[in-house]
């Protein structure tokens, strides 16, 4: 059998020739040169609606351009701006109408740099609800509700399967499970589902080879997948790795760098004393590059107070660091303040020969002090841990908080926004 | 599956037959419909100029459905106030029948079923029906008018007028509808496929398409 022939028609308007791409399945065609809505049904082609808009508009995607979606080249055949009014506002978006001889008839929906590739489905929803709110149920996944509108042509373009005119209205309704959206759209009695997968522009770019970049998209889609949507998850996954990874690491320089102790001793601090109660230790070897030093002091103190000055002086050069500490600890039958021990680190000592200088000072009149002494070199600085589980942190909050925003901004589309409910329903 | 070659009462051509229980095909030359009876061929009408369809099945063209290969050997030509279709007559390698419609390429496979309940006489959108433990809802009334016959089909089938079909849909692609041309109503019962679970082969081709 010869291959079916492409059909030609004559406008009846303007007498101009009119190209048709569907074959026998073409039931409207507007005639490209005077935009009258012929009805193609009958081999006597008829006049169905003088087009009344004189605009020209030229969609993005050309008629009679294809596309590969999967595995299977569609042409565009068709295009109508469709639009909803809603208050004050109106709203359009564009809708192209796609064929294959052999697959069929699937569309492409775009608003605002918004795209979205819709297939009629032969299945039925189910009702169901999702956390209060009405939605369905379809294949395995739930459809939250997501607005619902009355769409009415207002222009046309090209050749449809069915008779089409301008002013063509449907009760659509949209439930949303991003990246899919299942629709229902209803004309005199018939309801048709159809179910949409979320599509960016460069996707359509590519699929028809278009030249240039897609222009980019406004807003947040009904059905847009989150670009955060998989990742709180993950996010929060990887955040609970890394803080097991800084656990590991934290054990490993509990283990691997307890401190050498460099100095330490044992001392008494007489009461009444009142002679020059500073003294020098004797020198002792800091090791290796420079890092720090922790010199922590234990005392017997009781009600009472004592304060340290300090200075680690290099034997050679005479590099000196000065520091101080207060040690005070009292108690009574409520409970105690204080503690009996304090710490010091000094960051970066240089190695080398040290001896310290201590000063201790405590009030006249008290008893006898004993305290130790110790220098360690090189102790974990825990400070770097807990600095490092906040900046670890930063990343699954900020992408928690991203998220939110994104829903927020979806859902302030539909008729279910959290706004919309709060101030009364107002559309 | 092929029988033996007759020849048209009308015109004296050979008339094939791809499947040995048909009992009406037409005449490729004469497009005459002919019925067969135990001895011979009948004519018992004229096939109008079918109307020109895009289909892109064809009698000839085989495909295969759940392992079971298929061809198709007759079709029945149905025409509503938004288009046609076309319910291709399909016969397996088992010898068994079905139908595979093709309305504007959105394609249901479905089989004389016997009804597990009476049918009831009328039926309204939105009707329900528990079968086989789905839930058939009704979707869709149409009211068609028979337009043509091609090849061979399982019955006489040729001087009908209006029909009224209603097709049945449930929440995991069945199928359904009830030809209510017949009483009591006949139901056929299937599902709907994709284009490409059909593996179709010698199909038509399209202008611009190969």
């Amino acid at each position: 059998m010869p291959a079916v022939q492409a059909r030609s028609i004559t406008c009846p308007n303007c007498g101009g020739p009119v190209q048709l791409r569907g074959f026998a399945h073409t039931l409207s065609v507007v005639c490209p040169q005077c935009h009258t809505v012929l009805d193609t049904s009958t081999p006597e082609v008829a006049i169905l609606q003088k087009f009344q808009q004189k605009t020209q508009i030229q969609p993005t995607v050309p008629l009679g351009a294809r596309g590969k979606f999967g595995n299977t080249a569609y042409e565009v055949i068709g295009f109508q701006i469709r639009q909803v009014q809603s208050g004050d506002d109106t709203y359009q978006w564009n809708e192209y109408l796609l064929f294959n001889p052999y697959h069929g008839f699937r569309s492409l929906t775009e608003y605002n740099g918004h795209w979205t590739f819709v297939e009629v489905q032969t299945a039925l929803p189910e009702p169901a609800h999702a956390r209060g709110r009405p939605a369905v149920r379809y294949g395995g996944k739930t459809y939250a509700a997501f607005d619902s509108m009355t769409a009415q042509t207002v222009y046309v373009l090209g050749e449809f399967p069915w008779q089409i005119r301008t002013g063509d209205s449907a009760a659509c309704q949209d439930f949303i499970a991003p990246p899919m959206m299942l629709s229902s759209e209803s004309t005199g009695g018939e309801i048709t589902w159809s179910l949409a997968e979320y599509m960016a522009g460069s996707q359509i770019w590519q699929a028809f080879k278009l030249p240039g970049s897609p222009p980019p998209a406004y807003g947040v889609f009904a059905n847009q997948p989150s670009p955060y949507g998989g990742n709180t998850g993950s996010a929060w996954r990887t955040w609970l790795w890394l803080n097991v990874a800084l656990a590991a690491m934290l054990f490993l320089f509990m283990i691997m760098a307890p401190g050498r102790v460099a100095f330490s001793d044992h001392y008494s601090y007489p009461p009444g004393a009142t002679r020059d109660r500073a003294f020098v230790t004797p020198s002792f070897q800091l090791a290796g590059r420079a890092s720090n030093v922790e010199l922590s002091i234990h005392t017997d103190l009781d009600n009472n107070w004592a304060y340290f000055n300090f200075a680690l002086i290099n034997n050679k050069t005479g590099q000196t660091f000065d520091f101080a500490r207060e040690v005070s600890y009292y108690r009574d039958s409520d409970g105690s303040d204080g503690s009996r021990n304090n710490s010091v680190i000094i960051p970066s000592v240089p190695s080398g020969q040290y001896y310290l200088r201590v000063e201790p000072e405590m009030a006249s009149g008290s008893p006898y002090m004993s305290y130790d002494l110790e220098l360690r070199r090189n102790v974990p600085n825990y400070g770097f841990f807990g600095v490092a589980a906040l900046l670890l942190l930063i990343p699954p909050v900020l992408t928690t908080f991203r998220k939110g925003s994104f829903e927020a901004a979806r859902w302030r589309e539909s008729d279910y926004s959290p706004a919309t409910s709060l101030s009364g329903g107002e559309a | 599956m092929s029988a033996p070659a007759a020849n048209c009462p009308n015109c004296g051509a050979p008339v094939k037959f791809l499947w040995s229980s048909a009992v009406q095909t037409t005449c490729e030359f004469c497009h005459s419909i002919l019925v067969r009876t135990d001895v011979d061929l009948k004519k018992v009408g004229e096939v109008a100029d079918l109307p020109p369809d895009a289909s892109p099945i064809q009698i000839g063209t085989e495909g295969a459905y759940q392992n079971k290969s298929f061809v198709v050997v007759g079709r029945i030509i149905y025409e509503w106030d938004q288009g046609g279709w076309n319910e291709w007559h399909i016969v397996f390698n088992d010898g068994s029948s079905g139908w595979l419609a093709d309305a504007q390429l959105e394609y249901d496979l479905s089989w004389l079923s016997k009804p597990p309940q009476p049918l009831p006489a009328s039926t309204r959108k939105g009707q329900a029906f528990d079968w086989q433990g789905k839930n058939y809802q009704v979707t869709s009334l149409t009211k068609a008018h028979y337009k043509g016959v091609e090849g061979e089909l399982p019955f006489e089938y040729w001087d009908k007028s209006d029909l009224l079909f209603a097709d049945l849909r449930t929440t995991s692609s069945d199928f359904g509808t009830i030809d209510y041309s017949e009483q009591p109503p006949l139901l056929f019962l299937g599902r709907a496929v994709q284009f490409d679970d059909l593996h179709l082969k010698n199909l038509r081709e399209f202008e611009g398409w190969t």
